[in-house]
């Protein structure tokens, strides 16, 4: 039998000429799912959790909302108080209509109505100045809300 | 001469992979992939002055929801815990058809919308339920979304158990169908058992 012939045998080294190939796949997927952020944030939210959630579809339709305490290297300028940021800046209620007047010149007309406006909320924060952006978002005619709220996971009848 | 002639050399694609590990990287830190979830709400339009007021509501249609600034849930001037509101609100939602007298349950009426008389017959009672939520200033935000979403939950939990009756299907199921019946169906549930869930004008509850 001379098929074994060689007594030691080598084992042949793995091939890397794909894995840039491997790479590269990755790196589109990635290029294609990220969405750039566009804001930086100024406050701290912890969302609140909710069971009976909605996807939020259309992200390119969404203006963001955001309410809650000041990062913690800006309360010493603005307090520790919830307080509202709108695009990049803190804003009062009064400044909304503004604002949703922006929103809706940067939107193509026809899409104007698909619009939703996402409050993205702190969950120690207390109602009254939610109450406030509700109260001026009406008079701006930007009705269709979306109270940012992550799914719940487990089965438990917990809040 | 020796030099004879002189071949292209390859270039070295050796590094290409840490080129793209590179972009690959910044990619990675850079994306966000949490998807946007939340509740839908539509607000009410603004109030025009020119515009009568609409017609006040009878109070036994009404199943009303405050919470106080401590937190504190009064429903149907009841204490309760947030987790009991979804069952509460479902038997009001659900009401007793069979039993119209009953004040504490909220009227019915015959509609004759063309989605429910096609799939529920004409005579079929609709409650005229409203739900209405009111909040003081100093509510906290999570108690809020806690009630939005019990409240929701109830009103699919009876979507899903009329459609269940009467379908064989969730309304769930029905709503994210592909066919255009299934989609029909959904519709008519939505008009029978329609979510009404008002939000007073702010005002100041205390306590």
């Amino acid at each position: 039998m001379k098929i074994r012939k060689k007594g030691k045998k080598e084992v042949p080294p793995v091939s890397t000429a794909s894995l840039p190939d491997i790479v590269f796949m990755l790196l589109f997927f990635f290029m294609v799912t990220t969405v750039m952020r566009e804001t930086s944030l100024k406050v701290t939210h912890v969302i609140p959790k909710a069971r009976e959630v909605a996807k939020l579809e259309r992200k390119s339709l969404v203006a963001y909302i955001h309410i809650g305490p000041p990062l913690k290297p800006l309360q010493a300028i603005y307090g520790t108080e919830p307080r509202i940021q709108l695009d990049d800046a803190f804003a009062l209620p009064s400044d909304i209509p503004t604002f949703v007047e922006s929103v809706k010149s940067q939107t193509n007309e026809a899409e104007v109505p698909l619009l939703t406006y996402s409050l993205k909320v702190d969950v120690k924060t207390k109602m009254g100045i939610v109450v406030d952006v509700k109260q001026e978002l009406r008079k701006a005619n930007a009705l269709k809300i979306n109270y940012s709220t992550s799914k719940i996971v487990d089965k438990s009848k917990s809040l | 001469m020796a030099r004879s002639k002189r071949e292209i050399q390859e270039i070295n694609a050796g590094s290409m992979a840490d080129i793209a590990f590179l972009l690959l990287i910044f990619f990675l830190v850079t994306t966000t992939m949490d998807v946007d979830t939340g509740l839908m709400r539509v607000l009410p339009p603004p109030i025009l002055e020119d515009v009568p007021p609409p017609p006040p509501v009878k109070m036994r249609n009404v199943f009303v929801v405050l919470a106080n600034a401590q937190d504190y849930l009064l429903v149907e001037d009841e204490y309760m815990q947030v987790e009991d509101l979804k069952d509460a609100a479902k038997e009001f939602i659900i009401g007793k058809p069979n039993n119209p007298a009953d004040e504490r349950f909220p009227e019915f009426k015959i509609s004759q919308d063309p989605l429910i008389v096609k799939y529920f017959g004409p005579n079929y009672p609709i409650s005229k339920q409203i739900i209405s939520l009111q909040n003081d200033r100093g509510t906290s935000y999570e108690l809020y979304i806690a009630i939005q979403d019990q409240l929701a939950a109830a009103y699919s939990e009876v979507r899903n158990e009329v459609a269940m009756n009467k379908f064989g299907k969730k309304y769930d199921e029905l709503k994210d169908s592909k066919s255009e019946v299934d989609n029909e169906k959904a519709k008519a549930i939505r008009a029978l058992i329609p979510q009404r869930i008002s939000e007073a004008e702010p005002k100041e509850i205390g306590g």
